[in-house]
């Protein structure tokens, strides 16, 4: 067993030499580790924000680095399966990374936080939309370019209790996942608030003929607004029987019905319908240029969270040109100073939530979503 | 007291439109035994059928009730010459086969079908226009009742008279009870039995078209799956009320949708399926043929 001993001993000291060599090797380059599904069947997630990443550091180098000191992404694929994601983790942090975007699925994220945590590396997620990755204050380190899955929930319930000034709500969903987590999210937040009062938290079946059953308990319960958790055909169903038996009801819906169909099939009924729905970014400058970029050498339209990719590399690499490569120091800039990103103006509050990208509210109005807020 | 009459008024309109459906498939059970589960697609082409030809006649300018009639015919058409060759197609070569056998070949037809539709138009869903206006006498009970479920009402209640008048009355009707009872006898007297269920699956898709055009009124917007889900619930009214009799379907549907209704109102729509295959169940228990189901005795 002593000769064991001695082995890794030997091996400690080998690694210590790789460990300094490749510190060495830090100095001469930014490192940007990024971490998402880049094969299997989730890949069109997080390719986009490879990409990204990669168009980013290209467009730095272009003009000469961060600072001087060039950039270079280091990419691993974590298939969006938690017990993979730690083992990229691991890969990264031995790699010696400077910050990693990513990861893209909410369960890798949280298995794969521990081991930055523990390294003292800062990570921004594009994509990882649990709240508890940032509410449960596990992980300082963490930070998202996305707004999280119960930050819609809390527009729509400020937008009701606030700017329209209703006292009675009732809360109808489709008993989906999104559906019913948004309307469980909408309720609790209501409760909590006391600004108004629920008075109806019913689930409805999809695809049924007809709602006027529900529409008159609606009715029944007295409520000012109704807040919908479900997509867009059920809404307009139940927006248009709400209509047709002369209710006057307001009715807030989330991103899934803020989609044309919704208008073109709900017609006149549509107006004055509230819809929240991500902010509308095509038009600024920084999104076209990346967009462009990834146009020019792709030859297609970047897929999902191609933006929020931007977003990440764009503020992480502007604060370590402000603060260099420590991670105190990034963290510093990413709170108090603001990043350009396609986005807007974007930095984090305390828990690591992007202040600047979220959710709007919209309203119908002679056949299109305008913005209200 | 309000409460209560605006549920049951929820009630009979959901009733009325499973008795639309329900109606054709407990029509082409009575006479050949077959669960016709394209049944509920016959509807949906109906309904696209009706959206084409409405779109079409309105931009030419017609007046609406011209829209209407017209719109109806194309429908009643169109969907009855998909019922004639998926009979002709499907069914006609495995009517001597296991009974299993043509329930499969129903089951392939109803995929197909809504493949075809949804290949052919789009899996979003369209808008389909008001052909049932607001009536003006309507007003002031419309927060009760609207214009098209008056509409649809009305239409399923005549529907079923003139169904029922028809089997008990006419020579066609006479010769569908007498398939029914023995196709062979039938044969022997004389009855062109092909003819007869031609006939049968010809109106069951008629009545299912004329169902879609004015449920698709009713609800606004239509895809290529809508018959899927209303066949599901209006087969189960039709079981309910005892398939293969036209009255039961009718009173299945209205007990399915009053009970919907109620277990909406009064408890939650969270379970409104459950109260409602509940009642099936309780229903088969007591009555397995179903309400106005004639129990089959199997002459051993």
């Amino acid at each position: 067993m002593i000769f064991s001993k001695r082995m890794l001993s030997i091996l400690a000291a080998f690694a210590l030499a790789a460990g300094i060599a490749s510190n060495a090797s830090a100095a001469e380059t930014i490192k940007i580790g990024v971490a998402g599904a880049h094969s299997g069947d989730l890949a069109s997630y997080g390719i986009p924000t490879m990409k990204a990443a990669l168009l980013v550091a290209q467009d730095l180098n272009e003009q000469g680095g961060i600072n001087g000191v060039k950039v270079e992404v280091l990419a691993e694929d974590d298939v969006c399966k938690p017990e993979v994601a730690t083992n990229t983790a691991t890969k990264l942090v031995s790699e010696n990374v400077n910050v990693v975007i990513g990861h893209i699925c909410s369960g890798a994220t949280k298995a794969a936080l521990p081991i930055y945590r523990d390294a003292n590396i800062i990570v921004m997620s594009p994509s990882a939309t649990n709240p508890d990755l940032t509410q449960s204050g596990d992980y300082p380190n963490f930070y998202r370019t996305i707004a999280s899955d119960d930050a819609q929930a809390r527009t729509l319930v400020d937008f009701a209790t606030d700017t329209l000034k209703v006292g009675k709500i009732a809360v109808i969903h489709d008993k989906g996942d999104y559906g019913k987590g948004l309307a469980e999210f909408v309720k609790s937040f209501l409760e909590k608030d006391g600004k108004a009062e629920v008075v109806l938290f019913e689930g409805v079946t999809p695809g049924a003929v007809d709602y006027s059953a529900v529409v008159q308990k609606i009715r029944r319960s007295g409520a000012d607004a109704v807040i919908y958790g479900g997509y867009h055909p059920e809404a307009s169903k139940i927006v248009s029987q709400m209509r047709k038996k002369r209710m006057k009801t307001m009715f807030l819906a989330p991103d899934g019905v803020k989609d044309d169909t919704f208008i073109n099939v709900t017609g006149k009924n549509a107006e004055g319908v509230y819809a929240s729905g991500p902010a509308d970014v095509s038009k600024n400058p920084l999104t076209k240029k990346f967009r462009d970029k990834f146009m020019a050498t792709e030859g297609a339209e970047p897929g999902a969270f191609f933006d929020n990719g931007v977003t990440a590399a764009l503020a992480l690499t502007n604060a370590i040109a402000k603060a260099g490569t420590d991670s105190a120091a990034i963290a510093k800039v990413l709170h108090t100073e603001t990043a350009d990103t396609p986005f807007g103006a974007v930095k984090f509050d305390e828990t690591g939530e992007p202040i600047g990208i979220g959710f709007v509210v919209y309203q119908v109005k002679d056949g299109k979503f305008v913005t209200v807020q | 007291m309000d409460y209560f009459i605006e549920l049951f008024f929820s009630g009979l309109t959901r009733g009325s439109i499973y008795a639309l459906i329900a109606l054709g498939y407990t029509m082409v059970y009575g006479i050949i035994g077959l669960i016709n589960f394209a049944h509920g697609e016959i509807y949906m082409i109906g309904a696209f059928t009706a959206l084409i030809v409405s779109t079409v006649l309105t931009i030419y300018g017609f007046p609406l009730l011209a829209v209407i009639v017209l719109t109806a015919l194309a429908a009643v058409i169109w969907a009855a010459s998909y019922g004639y060759t998926i009979e002709r197609l499907a069914y006609r070569p495995l009517r001597s086969a296991p009974r299993l056998s043509p329930l499969i070949s129903a089951i392939g037809m109803s995929i197909f079908l809504q493949n075809y539709v949804l290949l052919a138009q789009t899996s979003d869903f369209q808008p389909f226009p008001a052909l049932i206006p607001e009536f003006d006498f309507m007003e002031p009970y419309a927060h009760i009742v609207g214009s098209s479920d008056l509409a649809i009402l009305v239409v399923s209640a005549i529907v079923m008279i003139l169904l029922t008048f028809m089997i008990k009355f006419t020579r066609t009707g006479k010769a569908m009870r007498a398939t029914a009872q023995d196709r062979k006898m039938a044969m022997l007297v004389g009855i062109n039995v092909d003819n007869v269920i031609s006939i049968t699956f010809i109106t069951g898709s008629a009545l299912a078209a004329i169902g879609g055009l004015l449920i698709a009124s009713h609800i606004g917007q239509i895809n290529f799956y809508i018959g899927f889900i209303a066949g599901i619930k209006a087969f189960t009214a039709a079981v309910l009320g005892g398939i293969g009799s036209i009255p039961g379907a009718v009173l299945g549907s209205f007990i399915l949708g009053l009970t919907e209704a109620f277990a909406t109102g009064y408890v939650s729509s969270d379970y409104e399926d459950v109260f409602a295959f509940s009642l099936l169940v309780l229903i088969l228990i007591f009555k397995p043929a179903g309400l106005l189901g004639k129990a089959t005795v199997e002459k051993v």
